[in-house]
C-alpha cells in the first residue's frame, strides 16, 4: 500500500523539505490544524518530515464553536492519539457578544471568528511562521501566493509586493514583528490529497463519508442540522439524505453533495467523474467581489 | 467503459488510479509580451480540452458580462487573472500556478507575466520549469520581451521550448506571416542556445491549433498545443540528477534523544548506500552512513529527490548548510565564484556591498567584487556597467565571508543555484547561476605571523580599536576626533585618523559619489582601518557614511576588532549654517550633486554606542564624552581592559 506512484513521492518529498525548513529556520513555528483532509495529510507530512523525533512544533486549532461535533471528536483523538500539542484558540469576545453565522452577514461572521481570532491566537504565540494546508487549486487567489508568503507586522499580505520564490530555495528571513505563512500542500491538487489519504490509510472526519444526515435546503445548498442551534425558517423541516462533504468548515456554512459513496474507494471514484469544484459549496468565497483575496489580505489563511 | 456499473468501488479505483500512475508530470510556464494573449491561451486551453468545471464555468459566464469575449461568450483570461488589481488593470502581475490533467499527462503551469516590471515573477516560473510556452503575437512579431523572455529561458537551463504564434485569426491566418516569425525566431534561438524549438500557429480567442488542428491553417501540418505538451519528451531532471555524484545538503540536525542524531534533508543528487563513506565537504572529516531513517522504514539505498533522514557511524560536527558528500567526487569549495545574475530589485545592485547568499540551507555573507559586464538581451552584447537595475542580467566575481560548497549550474540546477538577500529589507533582491569557481580563491592561504595584532598591541600597552564617526556633513565629526586624539595621544596612545576628504586625495582618489563608488570608498576605508588596527594602532574614522547597509559592512569587516560607532547627531539646519567647507551652499546651488542631506538620503544609526548631541555644547566635553564611553565600553567587555 505504501508504494506511492512518482508523483505522489515526489509531492511528498517536495512537502516534507519545506516543512523541515520551517523547523529549521524559525524560532517559533506553528502549524494550523483546521481537521479537514488537507490537514489530515499535513499531520502525516509532518510526521513523516522528523521522524524519529515528534513534531517539533505545536498545533493550533481556530475554533468558531460552530464546527460540526464529529470534528471536535476527531480532534482531540488525533491529539491524544499522536501525541502532539494541540492549542485551541476561539475569539470569546466575539462569542460572548452573540456573533453567529445567523445573526451576522458571513463577512463579518467570517472575519471575527475566523480571521481576528487566528491573527490573536499568532500574536499571542508570538509564532514566527504559521503552516497552512492551503493548496494552489483551490482557488484563483491562493493560485498566486508563495510557498512561503510573508505577512506584515500587521498579519497583511500584500500579493503586489511577494519574494519571488526561485527553485527550492526559500527565503526564510523576516524582521521583528512580521511572520510567514507557510504552504506545504501549494503543489497537491484535490486529487492528489485523496489519493494521498487512500494509500497511506491516513485516517479523516467521518463526514467525507456519505450517510443519511439530517439536511435542510438552503442558497441552492444542502445544509445538515448538526445541533440544536440551527434555526429553523418558517416551512423548514430537516429532512434525511444520503450526503456527505468534500469541505469542511463551520456547519451552517458548508455546503453538502448528495452522494452513496460510503468508502474511500467509492469517494476516489466519484471524484475521477465529478464536474464541480471542491469550494463550490463554500458559501464565504462568494459572499463578496474578489472574496478570498480580500480575506487573505487581512489575514485569513 | 460501459460496463463500470458491475464493477465494484474498488476495482475500478484500481483501474483509475494505475491509469493515473502511469501519466507523467510536466511542469512548464507560459511567457510573452503584455497583450499576447497568455491568459487567454491557458484559459483556451482548460476549457477545450473540458477541464474548466461547472461551477467555474458558471461563474466565467457570470464575469464575462461586459467584457469582450469569444464567439462561446466567454472571456478566457478571467480563468487565470484571479487577482482584483489584475483585473482593474487588465495585466497579469504574478505567477499564477494551475494544475490539469489529461489522459495522457498531468500539468503545472506557471503562467507568468509579461510586463516588464515583473520580469523577476518570469525567472520565479522559469527556475521550476521543464518547459516554455512563449507566446509572439502575429502581427507584432519578435519584440524586445520574447528575445528577454527566451534568453532567460536559455539562461535558466530549459531546453525545450514551445513557440505559440497567437492572433492567427488577425492576420488572415497568413502562412507567410508565420514563416517570417519562425524564421527569426529560430536564428534567435541558435543564438542563445535553445536546442529544441517548435513553432505552432495559434488563436487562442477563436481555438486555432490549441485542443485540435485548425482546419483554417492546412498549410501547417505539425501537431496542436495540446497535442505536442502531451507527448514532448523532455529532459528528466530528476533521472539526469540521480547518476550524477552524491549531493546531500544538511537541512536539519534530527536529535530526538540522546541515542540518535541523524541529518535531515533532500538528495539533491546522486545516491547514497548504507555502508558509504561520506564527507563534510567544508569540514573534510567522514564517517560512515549506518542507517538511512525514513517514517516508512529503514532504507538500503536512496537517491536524488528522496527526503530521508542520515545517521553516520560517527560522531563528527555536521550541522544545518552543510554537504554531505562522496569522498572521491566532492562539490567545489571556494570563497570566489563566477555566477550569470538576475538582478530583481528597485534598488540596483552595487560591486561591494553585502548581502546575504543563500544556497541550499547554507547561508553567508558575500558580495559582487567584480560586475564582467551586463548582457544586453536585445542584441545578446556584452556591456560594461558599473551597477545591475531591476530586470538586469549580468556575469559577475562574487566573494563568500567563508567557502560554500555547490556545482556549477550547468551541471546542477539545485546545487548550483542561490539567492541573494538584502540585508535591511530581507527581500530576495538576485537569482544567481554558479559558473565556475574562481582559482585565485583556492591559491591565496592566509599567510600566518609569528608577530600577531596581540603582540603589537602589547609593545604599545593598549588595546586597539576602531572609533566610527558618522554624521552630517558639518556635524563636527573630525573637530571631535581630532580633540579625542590629541587627548589620548597626550597620555602616550598610538591612534591614527582617518579623515573622508584625507582619503580622497590619495587612496580613493579615482572614486566618485555615485552610490556604487561610495560604497567602494567605504569598504576600502573599512580594510585599511582593520589593517592598522591589527598593527595595534587605535583607529579614528571620521566618514559620512550615510548608510546603513556600509556601516554594518565596515563593522563586518573589523571582525574581532572592537568596533564602536559614534553617531554625531547634529542637525541639518545646523551643519547648514555652520558649513565649513562651503559645501552646502554649492549643493543648494545645485553645483554638486548626491549630496548627503539634500539631494541623498543620511539613515541615522539604529544602535549607535555613542551618540554625541553635535548641536549643543562644547566640542571639548565630547571628545571627554567619548573617551568616557570608550572606556566604559571597554571596562564592560574585557574586564580592566584601559587603553
Amino acid at each position: 500500500m505504501t508504494a506511492l506512484p512518482q508523483h505522489l513521492k515526489l509531492l511528498e518529498a517536495e512537502s516534507i523539505q519545506i516543512i523541515r525548513e520551517v523547523a529549521a529556520a524559525f524560532e517559533r513555528p506553528v502549524m494550523l490544524y483546521s481537521i479537514g483532509k488537507d490537514s489530515s495529510v499535513l499531520l502525516q507530512l509532518a510526521r513523516k518530515a522528523f521522524f524519529p523525533a515528534k513534531i517539533p512544533f505545536p498545533l493550533l486549532h481556530v475554533d468558531t464553536t460552530w464546527k460540526f461535533r464529529d470534528m471536535i471528536t476527531f480532534r482531540d483523538a488525533a491529539a491524544e492519539r499522536y501525541g502532539f500539542n494541540l492549542i485551541v484558540h476561539t475569539n470569546v469576545e466575539a462569542v460572548e457578544a452573540g456573533v453567529t453565522p445567523f445573526t451576522h452577514s458571513s463577512v463579518i461572521y467570517n472575519d471575527l471568528m475566523k480571521t481576528k481570532a487566528l491573527r490573536d491566537a499568532l500574536a499571542a504565540g508570538r509564532f514566527d511562521a504559521a503552516i497552512g494546508g492551503a493548496r494552489r487549486d483551490e482557488e484563483k487567489s491562493r493560485a498566486k501566493e508563495r510557498i512561503f508568503s510573508l505577512r506584515s507586522s500587521a498579519q497583511r499580505w500584500d500579493p503586489k509586493n511577494q519574494r519571488p520564490e526561485l527553485w527550492r530555495q526559500y527565503n526564510t528571513r523576516v524582521s521583528p514583528g512580521e511572520s510567514m505563512r507557510v504552504f506545504p500542500l501549494s503543489n497537491w491538487t484535490e486529487r492528489d490529497v485523496w489519493q494521498y489519504v487512500y494509500r497511506e490509510e491516513i485516517p479523516i472526519v467521518p463526514l467525507y463519508l456519505a450517510k443519511p444526515r439530517p439536511v435542510v435546503r438552503r442558497q441552492g445548498a444542502w445544509i445538515m442540522v448538526d445541533d440544536h442551534r440551527l434555526p429553523m425558517e418558517r416551512d423548514e423541516k430537516p429532512e434525511m439524505r444520503w450526503i456527505r462533504f468534500r469541505s469542511l468548515g463551520c456547519y451552517p456554512l458548508s455546503g453538502a453533495v448528495e452522494s452513496k459513496a460510503t468508502t474511500l474507494p467509492e469517494i476516489l471514484v466519484e471524484m475521477h467523474t465529478s464536474r464541480v469544484s471542491e469550494r463550490q459549496g463554500r458559501l464565504i468565497d462568494t459572499d463578496q467581489v474578489g472574496s478570498m483575496e480580500k480575506k487573505k489580505q487581512e489575514g485569513y489563511f | 467503459m460501459a460496463d463500470t456499473a458491475s464493477l465494484d468501488a474498488h476495482e475500478l479505483l484500481d483501474r483509475i488510479l494505475a491509469a493515473e500512475d502511469r501519466k507523467g508530470l510536466l511542469r512548464f510556464i507560459t511567457c510573452g509580451s503584455v497583450d499576447d494573449g497568455k491568459s487567454t491561451l491557458i484559459g483556451r486551453l482548460l476549457y477545450d480540452a473540458e477541464l474548466v468545471l461547472e461551477d467555474h464555468l458558471a461563474a466565467l459566464a457570470n464575469e464575462s458580462v461586459n467584457r469582450a469575449v469569444t464567439q462561446d461568450g466567454f472571456d478566457f483570461s478571467l480563468l487565470v487573472d484571479g487577482l482584483q488589481a489584475e483585473r482593474e488593470q487588465g495585466i497579469t502581475i504574478d505567477v499564477a500556478y494551475r494544475f490539469f490533467a489529461t489522459a495522457k499527462r498531468k500539468f503545472i503551469v506557471a503562467d507568468t507575466p509579461g510586463h516588464e516590471q515583473y520580469t523577476r515573477n518570469m525567472v520565479t516560473g522559469a527556475s521550476n520549469a521543464d518547459l516554455a510556452v512563449i507566446l509572439i503575437d502575429a502581427r507584432k512579431g519578435v519584440l524586445t520581451q520574447t528575445r528577454r523572455h527566451s534568453y532567460i529561458c536559455a539562461l535558466l537551463g530549459i531546453r525545450d521550448v514551445v513557440v505559440a504564434v497567437n492572433k492567427m485569426d488577425l492576420v488572415d491566418y497568413s502562412e507567410a506571416a508565420f514563416r517570417d516569425i519562425e524564421e527569426e525566431f529560430e536564428a534567435f534561438a541558435a543564438e542563445i542556445g535553445l536546442p529544441n524549438v517548435q513553432l505552432i500557429p495559434v488563436s487562442a480567442l477563436m481555438g486555432d491549433n490549441i485542443a485540435s488542428s485548425s482546419s483554417r491553417m492546412a498549410w501547417y501540418d505539425g501537431p496542436a498545443l495540446l497535442d505536442f505538451l502531451e507527448t514532448v519528451i523532455v529532459d528528466d531532471e530528476r533521472e539526469r540528477a540521480a547518476v550524477q555524484p552524491l549531493r546531500f545538503p544538511v537541512q536539519w540536525v534530527n536529535r530526538p534523544d540522546l541515542d540518535f542524531r541523524g541529518f535531515s534533508g533532500t538528495i539533491a543528487a546522486g545516491t547514497v548506500t548504507v555502508g558509504d563513506t561520506l564527507m563534510v565537504t567544508r569540514s573534510r572529516t567522514a564517517s560512515r552512513v549506518r542507517r538511512i531513517a525514513t517514517f516508512d522504514g529503514d532504507l538500503h539505498r536512496a537517491q536524488a529527490g528522496d527526503a530521508v533522514t542520515i545517521e553516520l557511524a560517527d560522531e563528527i560536527d555536521v550541522s544545518r548548510g552543510d554537504m554531505l558528500a562522496h569522498e572521491t567526487a566532492l562539490p567545489a569549495l571556494a570563497d570566489q565564484l563566477q555566477a550569470h545574475l538576475v538582478w530583481m530589485a528597485e534598488d540596483e545592485m552595487i560591486p561591494g556591498r553585502s548581502y546575504i547568499l543563500e544556497i541550499g540551507h547554507d547561508r553567508v555573507p558575500a558580495s559582487v567584487t567584480e560586475l564582467k559586464h551586463r548582457v544586453d538581451v536585445n542584441t545578446l552584447e556584452r556591456a560594461a556597467a558599473k551597477t545591475l537595475a531591476l530586470n538586469g542580467v549580468g556575469v559577475v566575481n562574487i566573494a563568500t565571508d567563508r567557502p560554500i560548497a555547490f556545482d556549477p549550474y550547468a551541471e546542477n540546477r539545485t546545487t548550483g543555484s542561490f539567492i541573494l538577500v538584502d540585508r535591511i529589507s530581507n527581500a530576495t533582491v538576485g537569482a544567481g547561476m554558479i559558473d565556475f569557481a574562481l582559482r585565485r580563491a583556492t591559491n591565496i592561504a592566509w599567510q600566518s605571523f609569528d608577530i600577531d595584532r596581540a603582540a603589537r598591541a602589547g609593545q604599545k600597552r593598549q588595546s586597539p580599536a576602531i572609533l566610527w564617526f558618522t554624521g552630517l556633513s558639518g556635524s563636527g565629526k573630525s573637530t571631535i576626533a581630532n580633540l579625542v586624539e590629541k587627548r589620548l595621544y597626550a597620555e602616550g596612545k598610538h591612534l591614527y585618523v582617518l579623515d573622508g576628504d584625507n582619503v580622497r586625495h590619495g587612496l580613493n582618489r579615482d572614486l566618485g559619489f555615485t552610490d556604487a563608488d561610495r560604497v567602494e570608498n567605504i569598504r576600502r576605508v573599512a580594510e585599511v582601518a582593520r589593517l592598522m588596527a591589527e598593527a595595534g594602532l587605535i583607529v579614528l574614522v571620521s566618514f559620512i557614511s550615510p548608510f546603513r547597509r556600509e556601516r554594518r559592512m565596515a563593522r563586518e569587516i573589523a571582525g574581532d576588532v572592537p568596533f564602536l560607532e559614534v553617531y554625531v547627531d547634529t542637525p541639518i539646519e545646523i551643519c547648514e549654517q555652520r558649513d565649513p567647507k562651503g559645501l552646502y551652499a554649492k549643493a543648494r546651488a545645485g553645483a554638486i550633486a548626491n549630496f548627503t542631506g539634500i539631494d541623498s538620503p543620511y539613515e541615522a544609526p539604529e544602535k549607535a554606542e555613542i551618540i554625541i548631541h553635535g548641536g549643543i555644547g562644547d566640542p571639548e566635553d565630547h571628545a571627554a564624552a567619548v573617551i568616557e564611553a570608550i572606556d566604559r565600553s571597554f571596562r564592560a567587555g574585557t574586564g580592566t581592559n584601559r587603553y
